[in-house]
């Protein structure tokens, strides 16, 4: 807990063990504060269990999770009023209506005033696009208001921290694309998101930051130029020197695939990156001090989704 | 869905004032919860539809006598004491609903509702959001349980009530005639019937808890549900087993039938206050097993 005070969530060995399977495993999460935190994985991989270990909805097989600074469930208290959630979908009581339901959940926080709460109800749902309805049961909600009705939830006080667990499921496009836009609002606020998801464009497209979950292991996280550039893909090199290419790319400890051609007429060459520690620039820097004629060079950087594929697996199954 | 007025929203950086959450601020001390929780106890329809149907039973029986009243009569009297006494006086219709909504219909309703306390919540969704909002557990249990005996309050009050408008309605009013044979007036046998009321809601308190147990063991509703009422008829046949006298006076429905120490002059308190020590017990046992339980119970409905 060194920068405690830079992390707004903190996770030590985060696990949870549901009878002989790990849901979770050794989870070490880094949230910093202000970041719009991006946490991926396939389905079943252990997302939602670790949100809920955040909220203390559950308790750890072993491991720590601090939120905001609090050890959680421990001192949920006072950690969970600055926390806005939603969790595995919506929850509400479906023979009351809309704004009744958030007025419900409202009471339910000590810390929220009554005094403002019929209009930090109308507020959220004016936020949501959900006004009109209102006064509708949810009971008559679509699913995509149900979602809107839990995200406005999330936002009845300013929160510090909200934790939106695949926010845009069941919604429309426009819906998706507001919610886009919310989490950037409350972003620019201060506020710090931690969205769940496995909507890859989606992610790049809000986040600053990013975890990779696969079958409840941590298998990346960081900024998502980390996260790209950590897979940074491979190089391509256009040359006629093609033998001495190759050893001078060997020598650099990068393995070569080339495609067989005549001396003397154009190679290409590709040198896998993954899991080197050769910069791109120092590459170039050694093919030209070996004397290799460079025609082409290309550095062809990895999308989150190939990220993605090559971390959590490319089968569709899903991993236990 | 966004706002045109991007004023409308309380935001972090502290607009409007007064709204932020300062966790340092003393927290208000949580009655809006409870507000919250008898309010939408009553808004549901099934408590209504329980409400009505305990209405209904001493109307029910009330017309029934009122009817076959008026027939000559063929069986010189030979029916429940109760029954004969209504006819005389609608005041003991009261007491008669009661009496026969006792061994199974309001233990069915409050096993209803208690054993959904926190069960139903679960299988609803709401119970993760009541948490992290947060309620606190504890809290949240004392708020479930308060919420199940006000339910106990309301559907005995509603047997007496519509047993004495019916009485009124349908038989003569008049001095009441107690068990140890002296008389009270009107406004005493009110006073009197209203003690009954409150002594039977007091009867239900431990099976109160056992539901709120009961729900904390589980998502499903109806099992809860269905596992209170199946203790309460267990207690009822076991109380009836002369063989087992020594285990009576520690089955929570042992007084259910005793309230007629309140119908005798003066009233003999010594059953109510046991009463209330049994049911006090079962409160504490069952309220603290329902709060071990639910205090670490991993929330993953
Ligand atoms: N209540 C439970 N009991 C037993 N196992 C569970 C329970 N909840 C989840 N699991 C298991 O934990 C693992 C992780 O589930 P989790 O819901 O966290 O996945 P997820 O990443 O949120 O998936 P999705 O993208 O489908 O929402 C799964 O293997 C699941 O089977
Ligand atoms: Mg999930």
């Amino acid at each position: 807990m060194s920068d405690g005070a830079s992390l707004a969530i903190e996770t030590h060995g985060l696990t949870k063990r549901f009878g002989q399977h790990d849901a979770v495993k050794g989870v070490d999460l880094a949230v910093p504060h202000g970041a719009v935190f991006g946490f991926l994985g396939p389905n079943g991989s252990g997302k939602t269990t670790t949100i809920r270990l955040l909220l203390g909805l559950a308790n750890p097989t072993s491991g720590e999770a601090v939120v905001l600074g609090g050890a959680m469930p421990r001192e949920s208290a006072t950690v969970l009023p600055r926390v806005g959630a939603l969790v595995e979908g919506p929850g509400f009581y479906p023979y009351l209506s809309g704004s009744d339901n958030l007025h419900r959940l409202d009471t339910a926080d000590r810390y929220a005033t009554g005094a403002s709460r019929k209009r930090r109800v109308a507020a959220a749902l004016d936020r949501v696009g959900l006004s009109a309805a209102s006064a509708k049961k949810v009971k008559a909600y679509s699913l995509g208001m149900k979602q809107r009705l839990g995200i406005a939830n999330a936002l009845l006080t300013p929160r510090e921290l909200l934790v939106l667990d695949e926010p845009t499921n069941g919604l429309d496009p426009q819906g998706t694309r507001e919610v886009r836009s919310l989490v950037r609002e409350l972003a620019a606020e201060g506020t710090t998101v931690f969205v769940s998801s496995h909507l890859l464009a989606e992610i790049e497209q809000i986040c600053t930051h990013a975890a990779i979950m696969s079958a409840g292991a941590l298998v990346a996280q960081g900024t998502l130029d980390e996260l790209r550039g950590s897979g940074r893909g491979a190089v391509i090199l256009k040359t006629p020197d093609a033998a001495l290419a190759d050893s001078v790319l060997s020598r650099l400890g990068l393995t070569v695939q080339s495609t067989p051609v005549a001396s003397g007429a154009m190679a290409e060459l590709t040198a896998d990156l993954i899991g080197a520690t050769t910069e791109a620039s120092d590459i170039v820097a050694a093919l030209v001090e070996a004397g290799v004629r460079v025609n082409g060079f290309t550095v062809e950087q990895t999308s989150l989704e190939d990220r993605f594929v090559d971390l959590t697996g490319a089968g569709f199954n899903v991993e236990q | 869905m966004l706002s045109s007025e991007p004023m409308t929203v309380p935001t972090v950086s502290g607009q409007p004032l007064g709204d932020e959450v300062d966790v340092r601020a003393r927290p208000a001390a949580g009655w809006a919860l409870l507000r919250s929780e008898i309010s939408v106890l009553f808004r549901r329809k099934r408590t209504w539809a329980m409400l009505v149907a305990l209405a209904a039973v001493p109307i029910l029986i009330a017309l029934a006598v009122r009817l076959t009243e008026s027939n000559p009569r063929s069986n010189g009297g030979s029916g429940p004491a109760f029954l004969d006494e209504i006819t005389h006086n609608g005041l003991f219709v009261a007491a008669l609903g009661l009496t026969v909504c006792i061994p199974l219909f309001l233990p069915l309703t409050v096993g209803v509702v208690a054993g959904d306390t926190i069960a139903g919540e679960a299988s609803a969704g709401t119970l993760r959001y009541l948490l992290i909002a947060p309620a606190g557990r504890l809290r949240l249990l004392v708020v479930k349980y308060i919420g199940a005996a006000v339910f106990s309050l309301a559907a005995t009050l509603t047997v007496a009530a519509a047993g004495a408008l019916i009485g009124a309605a349908l038989f003569p009013i008049g001095p009441v005639t107690l068990l140890s044979g002296n008389t009270i007036g009107v406004g005493e046998s009110l006073v009197r019937s209203l003690l009954i009321a409150s002594f039977i809601t007091i009867s239900l308190l431990g099976l109160s808890a056992i539901g709120l147990f009961f729900s904390t063991l589980t998502d499903v509703p109806v099992g809860a549900m269905a596992a209170t009422i199946v203790v309460s008829v267990v207690s009822q046949v076991l109380d009836n087993l002369p063989q087992l006298d020594w285990l009576h006076p520690w089955l929570f429905s042992n007084y259910w039938l005793s309230f007629g120490d309140l119908l005798r002059d003066p009233i003999s308190w010594t059953s109510f206050g046991e009463n209330a020590l049994l049911q006090g017990a079962y409160f504490i046992i069952f309220g603290a097993l329902a709060f071990g339980r639910f205090s670490t119970k991993d929330v993953l409905s």
